[in-house]
């Protein structure tokens, strides 16, 4: 035994199997998001089962589980849809009580803008009292000029609307301005030209509410009835339907294209139902966005402070005081720089730009209010010390024999550490960045009380001048995750959403990762041929 | 036996350039430096031997004062150069290092190109020209014998060239701040004996245009290109003299020890 302790053998075994454990416990979690978040886009087979007491339901079996306590028995758990009949989106069912089950090929999936998806056949198309039978091409003709209609629709809501709102706003603003001023004649030219640009905005709102009205009208107009699985019939517009496809009919390759498809719409679309369904494209936006802003204002502050501490303070007590306080500042728990952020950026800074740029728009706050610039802020506060200790580091690691060539050409300390230290330690610096981007994307708590929102109404970055607007409040993966998983009124449904909204936040901060990776070799290749 | 004879202690040469009077230093409360008395003449090539740790890297980090960057150092005593104190207080550090060139025992270009790492002594001098710059890069290889070797490559990393090479670029580097004293530690100890060759007729050479002064462990060397030649033990200078005198005729007995390899 002894002999075996002394072969440092067993040390070996420990220090490779506490890796092993740690690899396994990575690949597990990655493995577990991967298999619940990859398959949700998957088109499963619809089962018709009746049941002993003659009743029919038709959905997709979501899960499969023994009934604890009793042997040899399971339940079935069913995901029926059509919230809006049934009040609810599953359904479990005693394994015992089916009769028989049967994949029909004619079954379809209905999804729907609203109430989830909806599970049955295709009835037809309402004509007055009368229904005319349509096949499911037809159907994708009958959807496409809805679609069409639909993208209508939306553009006049979100961008003609809004743009006439947005300036609107902006007259509004500018005519409680002039109230704050002398009245002289001047003013009151200017006050009279812009309340006549706000009845002709006025005037053309009404117009494009008159043709909204219309356009709905028409599009409620054409209705398809659905028959569900107990019989019953169940009119609606073609409006609400996005799509219908009948999986027990795809082929493997169809089911493929369909699950791109699908996956395409979650990246790039926008959220509905409470977030529920659709897509992430706003937070996906929002994440990457907060990153970037983070990154451009963590790296001056970290760097030039590392500097300072490495190159020019003097390795006293203060100094010291001042390294460990740094290094101590990333155990802080994240919600106290949320807290610091609302207390000072939010309230004290943003309030005073409020005071001085914006009065007019008071009391209705402009930066005094959560937004992405000050969370944007409150994390690069957070991920400082990272920055700080590896531009240390790097620092560190530029040889004194390269420092002493450079003062023995004449050159001063400053210039030394512009032209000769520094793009050494640029890997250094970059390797923090990577790090506090890395702590960045994955930081929600602090967020939350910053101005990350449920759903934001417009994204920071658009066509209306000056196209960054970094006061506005924006979604966030982390959050979005908290927000479905935890906050919606329909828990069931969204776990599935969960799953795969935390597979591409992880592919976000990868992606992001790697980037900053790829930039650091580059500029590592580029500091060691050029002049800089 | 030691015994200082006054007359030796300082020798008298022609046209002495660097001139140093009773330099004692000292790194916290450890006395490094004794006493030290030595004339250097202009345009002559001065070597110190000695055995490791004898001071006499530290002497010549003296004559430009890069011995300041060292916390703790304290200098008694004086040097001046063209006759000016260079540790008086209204002197200017870095105008001093331009005069007073150097290059240290392990070859430290920049990670930077060729022509970089040439030319980054002028471009601290403000000298922002590049048909200038071109020309003083062009020189400084010429005189540093590398040339012919690298002038289609002069964008490439210094860092892709033999070590060899390497110091070849850090005495090009040297000379194109237009320095009148080179100061060379152990410049040879990190190559190769056809490189070292190389470097020796370099500095030959340059004793046309430059006074150089070089700090070296191998005694070969300091008897092929020196003219003068101090030993150094402990920090104390031991014996300074013609060359040819310390290697035929010397006159301590430590030093005769020394160059006949009975110790060191």
């Amino acid at each position: 035994m002894k002999k075996l302790l002394k072969s440092g053998n067993p040390y070996i075994w420990l220090t490779a199997g506490t890796l092993t454990v740690c690899l396994l416990m990575i690949g597990g979690l990655i493995v577990l998001i991967m298999i619940n978040g990859l398959g949700v886009f998957w088109p499963h087979r619809i089962a018709k089962m009746t049941l002993q007491d003659g009743a029919v339901v038709l959905g997709e079996i979501a899960k499969r589980e023994s009934i604890p306590h009793q042997k040899d028995s399971y339940r079935t758990k069913l995901k029926v849809g059509n919230r809006d009949v049934y009040g609810m989106d599953f359904r479990w069912v005693d394994n015992a009580n089916i009769v028989s089950c049967e994949y029909p090929t004619e079954s379809l999936v209905f999804e729907r803008r609203e109430w989830g998806n909806m599970y049955g056949f295709l009835k037809g198309l309402k004509q007055g009292d009368d229904i005319k039978p349509v096949d499911l091409k037809e159907m994708t003709v009958l959807l496409g000029t809805s679609r069409a209609l639909f993208k209508k629709i939306r553009r006049i809501e979100k961008k003609e609307i809004g743009n006439i709102n947005y300036d609107m706003e902006k007259y509004r603003l500018e005519l409680k301005r002039l109230t704050f001023e002398q009245p002289t004649e001047r003013i009151q030219k200017k006050t009279a030209a812009i309340r006549a640009h706000i009845d002709a905005l006025e005037r053309s709102y009404r117009e494009k509410e008159d043709m909204l009205t219309g356009l709905y009208t028409r599009a409620r107009e054409k209705e398809i009835v659905a028959l569900l699985a107990d019989g019953t019939e169940k009119a609606m517009p073609v409006l609400q339907i996005i799509r219908v496809y009948a999986p027990n009919k795809m082929g493997f390759f169809a089911k493929i294209g369909f699950y791109f498809e699908k996956l395409w719409e979650f990246v790039s679309g926008e959220p509905r139902e409470a977030n529920t369904e659709g897509g992430i494209f706003p937070a996906i936006f929002g994440t990457v966005m907060l990153v970037l802003i983070m990154s451009i204002a963590v790296v001056p502050l970290g760097v030039l402070t590392a500097v300072y501490l490495k190159e020019y303070a003097s390795d006293n007590i203060v100094a010291r005081f001042v390294r460990i306080s740094v290094s101590n500042l990333a155990g802080v728990p994240s919600i106290v720089f949320g807290v610091f952020g609302l207390g000072f950026f939010i309230y004290f800074i943003g309030g005073g730009i409020d005071k001085l740029f914006f009065p007019e728009s008071l009391p209705s706050p402009t930066f005094g209010t959560g937004g992405i610039l000050w969370a944007s802020l409150t994390l690069a506060l957070l991920t400082v010390p990272v920055v700080v200790v590896a531009t240390e580091e790097g620092l560190s690691s530029v040889p004194t024999s390269i420092r002493e060539g450079a003062y023995a050409l004449g050159a001063t300390k400053f210039e030394t550490l512009w032209k000769v230290v520094l793009p050494q330690a640029t890997p250094g610096m970059l390797t923090g960045m990577i790090l506090a981007m890395a702590r960045a994307a994955g930081e929600v708590a602090p967020l939350m009380i910053t101005g990350v929102v449920k759903l934001a109404p417009s994204l920071p970055l658009d066509s209306h001048f000056p196209f960054v607007h970094l006061e506005r409040k924006f979604m966030h993966l982390g959050f979005h995750i908290y927000d479905v998983g935890f906050q919606s009124p329909n828990v069931e449904a969204a776990i599935p959403m969960v799953y795969t909204t935390t597979l591409v936040l992880l592919f976000t901060v990868l992606i992001l990762n790697l980037t900053a990776i790829l930039v650091r070799n580059k500029l590592r290749k580029w500091y060691s041929t050029t002049s800089i | 036996m030691v015994q200082h004879n006054i007359d030796i202690k300082r020798l008298k040469i022609p046209e002495p350039i660097v001139v140093i009077t009773d330099l004692s230093l000292y790194y916290g409360k450890t006395l490094a430096l004794k006493e030290i008395t030595l004339d250097i003449s202009k345009k002559k090539v001065t070597s110190f031997i000695g055995p490791s740790g004898c001071g006499k890297s530290t002497l010549i980090r003296c004559l430009n004062r890069l011995n300041d960057l060292i916390e703790g150092v304290t200098i008694e005593g004086n040097i001046k150069i063209d006759g000016q104190d260079i540790y008086a207080p209204a002197i200017d550090v870095t105008a001093l290092r331009k005069k007073v060139g150097m290059v240290f025992q392990k070859p430290n270009p920049f990670p930077k190109t060729i022509y970089e790492n040439v030319v980054y002594g002028p471009r601290v001098q403000g000298i922002n020209k590049k048909s200038v710059l071109d020309e003083i890069c062009e020189k400084a290889l010429k005189k540093a014998a590398l040339w012919d070797e690298v002038k289609d490559r002069l964008r490439t990393s210094a860092l892709d060239l033999s070590g060899g090479q390497q110091q070849r670029i850090c005495i090009a580097r040297a000379i194109a701040t237009e320095p009148e004293i080179i100061l060379l530690d152990e410049p040879c100890s990190a190559l190769d004996p056809i490189a070292t060759a190389k470097i020796e007729d370099m500095l030959v050479d340059l004793k046309k245009d430059y006074t150089v002064i070089i700090v070296t462990h191998n005694m070969q060397q300091a008897a092929r290109i020196s003219d003068y030649t101090g030993f150094f033990m402990l920090g104390t200078l031991v014996e300074f003299n013609i060359t040819t005198e310390i290697f035929t005729n010397p006159r301590e007995k430590q030093t005769e020890d020394y160059i006949t390899g009975r110790f060191g």
